[in-house]
């Protein structure tokens, strides 16, 4: 089954000059980690909502504006897609992932058909 | 229909619904098929028991008659090809003689009841889709029945357990008793749910009665099965007994006008004695197990009032080192307080109404009657009439129910008008 999981970062959480040098590298091990389980297909951090640009086309036109869609709390900073045995699989990836200590991730599964 | 027959059949659906169901959502996934087949064979067994007869195997015939009706409703659907393979798979299934498996097996792992009760109450779901979907799946209650036992409209209900089939087919939640590093967390969640279960029955929280019974009979029903299903698992026995101890004492809890009695005023001679026995037996084998947790502490704890012969006999300073132990292991606040009532009960109000103040001043618990209401009865055992009566006061404010509202109020009239009681500290 294939899961995108959204890594969500709570930007009001300030992180600490340690958690800031040693999160790089736990994400990376996490990284190789489930690449090498073969659990992980592909996955990319992304700038933030401030490089976020949201097109809609309203009535025919086109309708371009500066940031995110919604206005959350939390914010996307990375996606991974997951190939899971099923849901129990891919949330003991996704609690395994450092982010999951300081912000959330949504595991949403592909739809069928 | 004859009297036997009817029996038989409610001996049946108690028996085999959970184990119909379950045996065919492994077969075809479909948990509205299962439930529908599960019906019509329940259904076709009123029509057809009463004149020909009691079958030998009552739960051989539901299952046959259940699993034909699921590949004939399959069949219909062949159009769609995979449906087409279900029913192939349904039918090497009934050639392959593999009865055996859905019907033997009372215990462990293979039980598909197992893996059943595992699903509805995987984490991923809310906790009151969990609830319901096992009452439905499992219990075999309707969707009005289950409705109306939470008091939220049937549709609200439906869309509740149709929302949860949903996710569990297509958020890839696995049917299956999970592996063994996720047995005991996965284990507590289902002890959760069945305890809830439990206690909306239980203390009915909104309302105008104070114990609607058929849940209350569901989640000691469940927790049988689970205990049967789950021999090493000492916490279900604890869970089972913990249930059976309360339960004991429901025809004692309220008297005739409705009204609520105190554990400490209640007629001991309408407990049930027969269940008191059954709940020392399991508790008794499950703590031999030598793996204590929350639910074998708490059934220790009901032991303690179940077994004694009069409310004064109760040993309440093991009952306030038993609440001490499950502090320890679990630090509810439900705890806290009744910790503090064993405390004060076992050395004197004095110290239990400290406990019981500081509770208040942490700011927990603070919108649960029983909480003014404790600190309530310790200050009128002190003598301290006025200050109980605004406790009481404050009390009454808080109160879910009806019947709990008249209760703290008679106790209010008795601070206010009467003289100090004359009873000592342990009443």
């Amino acid at each position: 089954m294939k899961y995108m999981m959204l890594v969500c970062r709570d930007p009001s959480i300030e992180l600490s000059p340690e958690q800031r040098t040693t999160i790089g590298p736990e994400v990376e091990a996490w990284i190789s980690e489930m690449d090498g389980r073969g659990v992980r297909v592909q996955g990319q951090e992304l700038e933030g909502v401030q490089d976020a640009t949201t097109i809609r086309v309203r009535g025919g036109e086109v309708v371009v504006a500066d940031g995110p869609f919604a206005e959350t709390k939390e914010q996307i900073a990375g996606f991974d897609i997951l190939d899971c045995a099923d849901l129990d699989e891919a949330m003991e990836v996704a609690a395994k992932h450092p982010v999951a200590w300081l912000g959330s991730l949504e595991l949403r599964p592909f739809a069928e058909g | 229909m004859s009297r036997q027959a009817a029996l038989a059949i409610e001996e049946a659906f108690t028996e085999e619904w959970g184990r119909i169901v379950a045996a065919l959502i492994r077969r075809t996934r479909d948990w509205d098929l299962a439930e529908d087949c599960a019906q019509q064979a329940f259904a076709e067994a009123a029509r057809r028991w009463p004149s020909d007869g009691v079958p030998r195997q009552p739960g051989a015939w539901l299952m046959t008659v259940a699993r034909n009706r699921a590949i004939d409703r399959l069949r219909h659907e062949r159009m769609r090809d995979a449906r087409l393979r279900e029913a192939a798979a349904l039918v090497d299934d009934r050639s392959d003689d593999e009865d055996d498996e859905d019907l033997g097996d009372e215990r462990g792992i293979g039980d598909d009841r197992l893996r059943l009760i595992f699903t509805c109450c995987h984490p991923a779901l809310p906790l009151e889709a969990r609830v319901a979907l096992t009452l439905r799946a499992l219990a075999g209650l309707t969707t009005t029945e289950i409705a109306n036992a939470f008091l939220v409209p049937k549709p609200t209900m439906a869309k509740r357990l149709v929302r949860a089939k949903h996710k569990i087919e297509h958020a890839g939640i696995p049917y299956r008793v999970p592996p063994a590093h996720l047995v005991p967390e996965r284990t507590s969640g289902v002890l959760a749910v069945l305890y809830l279960m439990f206690n909306e029955g239980y203390a009915a929280s909104t309302g105008d009665d104070l114990v609607r019974v058929d849940l209350c009979v569901e989640a000691v029903r469940l927790a049988r099965l689970l205990n049967r299903l789950m021999p090493d698992e000492p916490e279900s026995g604890g869970l089972l007994a913990l249930m059976l101890f309360q339960h004991s004492r429901r025809e004692a809890r309220t008297d005739p006008s409705g009204d609520i009695v105190t554990l400490e005023e209640q007629d001991r001679s309408r407990w049930n004695r027969t269940e008191i026995d059954q709940a020392n037996t399991i508790l008794d084998e499950a703590v031999r197990a030598d793996a204590i947790g929350p639910y074998q502490v708490q059934a220790l704890i009901a032991a303690c009032h179940a077994n004694a012969p009069r409310a004064a006999g109760t040993d309440w300073t093991r009952i306030a080192a038993l609440y001490e132990r499950l502090l320890e292991v679990t630090a509810n606040r439900l705890i806290k307080l009744n910790h503090a009532v064993a405390v004060g009960m076992a050395t004197g109000p004095e110290a239990g109404l400290a406990l019981v103040t500081r509770l208040a001043t942490s700011g927990e618990l603070r919108d649960y009657h029983l909480l003014p209401a404790t600190r309530a009865d310790f200050l009128r055992r002190l003598g301290r009439n006025s200050e109980a009566a605004d406790a009481y006061r404050e009390a009454v404010n808080l109160a879910r129910t009806e019947a709990e509202r008249r209760y703290l109020n008679k106790r209010l009239q008795a601070v206010s008008t009467g003289p100090a009681p004359a009873e000592a500290g342990g009443g």
